[in-house]
């Protein structure tokens, strides 16, 4: 898409002081409305005109959507948090680091301190036909232009793939996943709470939508339960370099071990599907046995069966092999640190 | 030299311009029409049928700033050209190079990816902020001058900017923190090394100076 070196087109821009102002804003312009927190995601729709809403509902405003607020029974993140709030919170870093190291190595430094842990799990697919304005199948179209023998794929899906091949771009959902935290959404029929895997939904369900979020809805928080708190973490991410992309595939996990044996276990990948996966096949394989490479070796070819790929992606089946494979035999090599 | 330079050209008279310097200064006039065209570029596009236009305040490098911005214009079209404050670059639009880089509160942020209207309440620093009212640089601005640290210098300001709020929260950085804390920001002359320098040189200058800080 040619950059255009210009304003975005006009729309109306409200600003709500409170979720319940929000909620009204959103039920009163229905489908004209575009829902915008930190607006990392929001602004290149924009700006490249390939979305052009009327009215953008701006939650900054919005004081009760924000702030990490912690009990006994764990801690709640208000969903228009940023993700550098969240990297320096001192909780989270003590307790819940698995989300540190994941929502750390996200974007920019700028990008953090503007992006929203909210916005983080519910930002769009970045698959470029479709970030293009291409009409396809996640556009509303009847084509997938990734999936065809000369489509650009090595950054799509190789799991679970229907119709459209796209990947869910997060890295703090596996880790959300991981650590099972509950998503409290607002919905013009009352609050409702969701575990973290639930909210992300693949083609099969709504080829348009990457998570459970109707127009109208709002996510309000995040809350991680004190179960996991203070477990072995693994988080890990590749991408082409190490700051401004996407994952190419990321794995995080949580485990809970005595001695050597792995008592509870939860891991979750992503950049391999459309939606987050937890793997509960490798869960359950694993639990009862020792954290070692053996272990980690089986899990990972565990972890890619029925893995199908692409023209250009074929490298994500060894990558996620391996992934898996290190979080939970653990890892010699030196990791970047920076 | 410069001076008398000056004071020749301001002595000419109509009647001495010769022919050469007369076409000269139609082609330099034209230019100048023309590299100026992108100012009123906003009012070509969105004319007659913009009405998202609201006189606002902002507050700019401690500056209680009036403007009329448009609900959909980002800070740094505002910063530009609606404030002439054109220290503050736009390299990529779209959050990915870092030029643009200003500090909302003491923490920087891509100005090409913020909304105006969203920061009325927010102190807004650029980099013609930086410099104490009497034109002592900020130590960070002295640092580069004194490590040379750029080669064209069109990202130095988002480069600065990105530094000089890394080091309000963290002062005193190794060399890859310090690089951490600016990776949000791109060289095209790829002078990643010099501006390290330069930058953690400026770092120490402020704890030495133990500079005032006018944002």
């Amino acid at each position: 898409m040619a950059v255009i070196r210009d304003v975005m087109a006009s729309f109306e821009l409200l600003q709500p002081a409170s979720i319940a102002d929000a909620q009204k804003l959103l039920q009163q312009h229905g489908e004209d409305a575009w829902v915008m927190a930190g607006g990392m995601d929001t602004f290149d729709w924009l700006k490249d005109r390939i979305r052009k809403p009327k009215v953008v509902v701006d939650l900054s405003g919005i004081e009760e959507l924000k702030g990490i607020r912690t009990s006994s029974d764990g801690i709640e993140i208000g969903a228009t948090t940023t993700l550098t709030e969240v990297v320096k919170h001192p909780v989270i870093r003590e307790k819940y680091s698995l989300l540190v190291e994941a929502a750390e190595v996200v974007a920019s430094p700028q990008i953090r301190n503007q992006g929203t842990i909210g916005g983080n799990v519910s930002q769009d697919a970045r698959c470029w036909y479709y970030r293009a304005g291409w009409p396809c199948y996640r556009a509303g179209g009847n084509i997938c232009y990734a999936d065809t023998p000369t489509g650009r794929n090595r950054e799509h899906a190789i799991l679970h793939a229907e119709r459209c091949v796209a990947v869910n771009p997060s890295d703090s959902a596996p880790a959300l996943i991981a650590l099972d935290a509950k998503f409290v959404l607002r919905t013009p029929r009352g609050e409702r709470i969701v575990d973290a895997e639930d909210y992300f939904i693949g083609p099969d369900i709504d080829i348009t939508r990457l998570h459970i979020l109707k127009p109208g809805d709002l996510l309000t928080a995040i809350r991680i339960p004190s179960a996991w708190a203070g477990s072995r973490f693994y988080f890990e991410k590749i991408r082409d370099r190490n700051v401004w992309d996407f994952p190419l595939l990321n794995v995080a996990s949580a485990m809970q071990v005595s001695g050597t044996t792995i008592d509870r276990i939860r891991i979750a990948v992503n950049g391999a599907a459309a939606r987050p996966l937890r793997l509960r096949a490798v869960e359950d394989a694993v639990r009862g046995k020792p954290a070692t490479a053996a272990t980690g070796e089986m899990a990972g070819k565990l972890a890619v069966q029925g893995a199908i790929p692409l023209q250009f992606n074929a490298y994500k089946i060894p990558l996620m092999r391996n992934l898996v494979k290190r979080a939970i035999g653990g890892v010699e090599e030196a990791r970047w640190a920076s | 030299m410069a001076d008398r330079q000056e004071l020749r050209l301001l002595g000419d008279t109509p009647k001495a311009v010769s022919r050469r310097r007369f076409i000269q200064g139609v082609i330099a006039g034209g230019a100048a029409v023309s590299s100026a065209a992108y100012l009123f570029r906003s009012s070509a596009v969105h004319g007659a049928g913009d009405t998202g236009g609201r006189l606002i305040t902002l507050n700019v490098n401690g500056q209680r700033r009036r403007a009329d911005v448009m609900k959909q214009e980002t800070l740094a079209w505002t910063l530009r050209y609606k404030l002439g404050l054109t220290g503050t670059k736009l390299g990529c639009d779209r959050g990915e190079c870092g030029a643009c880089t200003v500090l909302l509160d003491d923490v920087p942020h891509y100005s090409c990816s913020v909304l105006t209207h969203t920061v009325r309440d927010q102190k807004v620093l650029t980099i013609e902020g930086l410099a104490n009212p009497d034109g002592t640089l900020h130590p960070i601005q002295q640092g580069i001058i004194d490590e040379q640290g750029f080669q064209c210098a069109f990202c130095m300001s988002g480069f600065i900017m990105a530094s000089v709020g890394f080091l309000k929260t963290t002062p005193n950085p190794t060399r890859s923190e310090l690089a951490h804390g600016i990776s949000g920001n791109l060289c095209r002359c790829q002078d990643y090394d010099k501006i390290l320098t330069s930058l953690m040189r400026g770092a120490e200058n402020m704890r030495e100076v133990n500079h005032v800080d006018v944002g």
